[in-house]
């Protein structure tokens, strides 16, 4: 009658463990995958959840996203966004229209509000000009969080000015760089990375990014993403990675993974199920015990399965993610948004409150 | 680990379900008043578990509307229009074996409900179930809901029973759910008044029952309802069901705010949420402890949740199942159609069984090729 499963004596014997402090390895992991008893992998990463988080709030944070360049020469399978320097499609936003988004990003959500602006790899523009934008930034928005660049932008920064990876970032932050997003770690184990992009950085570099970032006193997220046709063994070991450097330099802010969206790619194939991306959610919490914060994706799984993911590990909602090309009614438009967070934070019983990029707490409601 | 230990406030009710002992109403409220989904989960999963192991059914069906023309235009209703409506339509018998006609090879299962229309005697509905056995005479015919029903009664001035008779000689099955709403007197006089009143259709059924049909039952929540009102429904089909065990299914129908009257009058409703979702139907699976099925409908709570749902209760996934898909509506968060290969793949990757059923359960397929 049923699908022979994984010991769970073996399994409630991990998860003891996880929920004892002790930290779990990768077999541990490994059989964590095999398991699908997906209620009990909830409630034990619910349980890791409480105890870092007693006081039952779920942030969340006013941002916008802003995509100042399509053009890029990386070329992932994955991606729809990116288009080639020359297309007739492609373009690179000018100042004005990127100030002009952050003024109405201000209006709505005031002071310490986040952008995360991010864009290709574009080989054509000098560090110049990212500095120079942050400065212009700045200058307008002094409170405005900068939450920016990839560590495949900043690559290729590093590549265009022929500086070092350290002075590109030193330089980034004293322009106005606040932190740095976690785009681009997709599966942190370079057979994936290979297949599904073969001129990104592989893993190494990715961490180097933030490892260096951290280590010059910012900090940055650490990302994941599932569904790439990825073994449970990469996935563990990315966590295991991420934790390592957690260990090393403690700047991660939060762990977000969410599920590839295969719609206009090259790589195409299926999305992950809720299912997976609950079960993941919920492993990634037993395995990275030392990352506080855990976002729910429901831009990717939905409102209903990102209000789920509350009770699988996560403790914030993310973001209202204004979208890059919403039209001048974003007032309403974002307001909505705002509303449908708390409603979803409350009606899970639990408290919702505004938070900015470092998850200082701005408002509770 | 344990989920749910001696000292979880759940504990007293958890000791219940392990011991098989129905749960009282006091129970009943306590946890339709949690938040605990994942303590709720367990519970329900549980006995989910116990009754199917790993099962997860589907059936491949198709549905009839013959008319869309409705006297009682529900509030929280967004098909039924009046007899003057430009898009009001009743299907001629040649429109009906033309969809016959068109049924696949594999189908089961024919669902019928439309409107209360008023100008359509017992004979067309007669004549319509006559037609769809002689094209189609292995296909069960699962039609009209009790509202329906109770509707036909009236306009033809005969009791149930006959109605019923009548319909059975022609070719009916069993009943569907639908039309239960809440059946609680206060939020159903907003949402549904002037239609058949609760402990009407709960007779109904009973009467179905007693003349041998199997049916299925419906509750829509996410509306004006308390939480009392939802477990006071559940215990009401818990009760008709020890009299006449005819109930095979039953399907928590979160209501839906677009295109009715009743987000006008009431702009504060809004779409259910993850947590009320699954806490309804795990809710439900810990009740109702003598109905064999609870259904999750996936074309409503959309996929993901319905998926999700497969661990809080739910052995039952439905929604129309096609072959191949013909059309596509590229990023729609709640389709029309899925594919078979997608269903049994969402059902393999919650760690499930998949197992196609025909109406009453009988078991059709469980040897899908793997993708």
């Amino acid at each position: 009658m049923s699908i022979a499963r994984v010991d769970s004596v073996k399994v409630d014997s991990i998860l003891d463990k996880a929920l004892s402090g002790e930290r779990l390895t990768l077999e541990d992991g490994l059989a964590l995958y095999e398991s699908h008893d997906l209620i009990k992998l909830g409630a034990a990463a619910k349980q890791v959840t409480k105890r870092l988080h007693p006081d039952n709030i779920v942030t969340f944070t006013v941002n916008r996203n802003i995509n100042y360049t399509n053009v890029c020469d990386t070329y992932c399978r994955f991606c729809a966004f990116y288009r080639p320097e020359g297309h007739p499609e492609a373009y690179v936003l000018s100042d004005d229209v990127i100030l002009d988004k952050i003024r109405e990003t201000y209006e709505i959500g005031g002071d310490e509000s986040e952008i995360l602006m991010q864009g290709g790899t574009h080989p054509g523009l000098p560090l110049s000009y990212y500095t120079d934008l942050l400065r212009k930034i700045k200058a307008h928005f002094p409170t405005i969080i900068m939450h920016s660049f990839s560590a495949a932008e900043i690559w290729k920064m590093v590549e265009v000015s022929g500086l070092s990876l350290k002075e590109v970032i030193r330089q980034l932050k004293e322009a106005g760089l606040d932190s740095i997003p976690g785009g681009g770690a997709e599966i942190l184990d370079d057979r994936t990375r290979m297949r599904i992009s073969k001129l990104k950085e592989s893993w190494t570099k990715w961490m180097e990014v933030h490892d260096t970032a951290h280590r010059l006193g910012m900090n940055t997220t650490a990302t994941m993403v599932i569904g790439f046709g990825e073994s449970h063994e990469e996935r563990i070991l990315h966590m295991l990675r991420v934790r390592e450097q957690q260990d090393k330099t403690g700047g991660f802010t939060a762990f977000i993974s969410w599920t590839y969206q295969p719609d206009n790619t090259a790589l195409k194939g299926t999305r992950a199920t809720a299912v997976e991306y609950l079960k993941n959610v919920a492993i990634s919490r037993l395995m990275i015990d030392n990352i506080k914060n855990f976002q729910s994706s429901w831009v990717t799984m939905g409102p209903k399965i990102g209000q789920a993911a509350l009770e699988f590990g996560c403790n914030d909602m993310g973001s209202t993610m204004i979208e890059e090309n919403v039209v001048s009614a974003a007032g309403a438009t974002h307001s909505m948004n705002i509303r449908e967070l708390i409603r979803l934070i409350r009606d899970a019983g639990l408290t919702p409150a505004r938070r900015n990029t470092y998850y200082k707490i701005l408002e509770t409601y | 680990m344990e989920v749910i230990g001696k000292t979880h406030p759940f504990s007293d009710i958890w000791e219940k379900v392990q011991a098989g002992i129905r749960l009282s109403k006091e129970d009943g409220l306590r946890l339709m008043k949690s938040n605990d989904i994942i303590a709720l989960g367990h519970m329900a999963n549980y006995v989910r578990e116990k009754k199917h192991g790993d099962y997860v059914f589907f059936n491949t069906n198709r549905h009839i509307n013959p008319t869309n023309i409705c006297q009682t235009l529900c509030s929280f209703c967004a098909f039924g229009v009046r007899m003057k409506d430009p898009k009001a339509y009743t299907m001629s018998m040649e429109e009906i074996e033309h969809r016959a006609d068109m049924v696949p090879p594999g189908v089961t299962e024919i669902h019928i409900v439309g409107g209360n229309n008023p100008q359509l005697k017992i004979d067309y509905y007669e004549e319509l179930l006559r037609r769809l056995k002689k094209k189609l005479p292995h296909v069960h015919l699962k039609a009209f809901t009790a509202v329906e029903l109770d509707h036909f009664s009236r306009v033809n001035k005969m009791p149930v029973e006959e109605i019923l008779q009548r319909l059975v000689a022609a070719g009916l099955d069993s009943m569907p759910g639908g039309g239960a709403e809440i059946f609680a007197e206060k939020p159903r006089s907003i949402i549904a008044d002037h239609k058949t009143s609760g402990e009407r259709w709960l007779e109904i059924h009973e009467i179905a029952h007693e003349m041998g049909l199997r049916s299925n039952c419906t509750m829509l929540y996410n509306h004006l309802e308390s939480e009392e009102d939802r477990i006071d429904h559940l215990i009401a089909l818990r009760e008709l069901q020890d009299r006449t065990g005819g109930f095979q299914t039953f399907i928590p129908l979160s209501w839906h705010p677009e295109n009715t009257e009743l987000i006008k009058q009431y702009p504060d409703l809004n779409w259910s949420t993850g947590f009320l979702d699954l806490k309804v139907l795990a809710v439900a699976r810990l009740m109702l402890d003598n109905i064999d099925h609870i259904k999750t409908y996936w074309i409503q709570v959309g996929t993901k949740l319905a998926q999700t749902a497969l661990w809080f209760g739910a052995d039952d996934l439905d929604g129309t199942v096609v072959e191949e898909k013909i059309y596509h509506a590229a990023g729609a968060e709640t389709e029309q159609e899925m594919e078979k290969s997608e269903l049994i793949r969402l059902i393999r990757e919650a760690g499930r069984i998949p197992v196609e059923r025909d109406t009453l359960y009988n078991i059709v397929n469980m040897e899908f090729a793997i993708a």
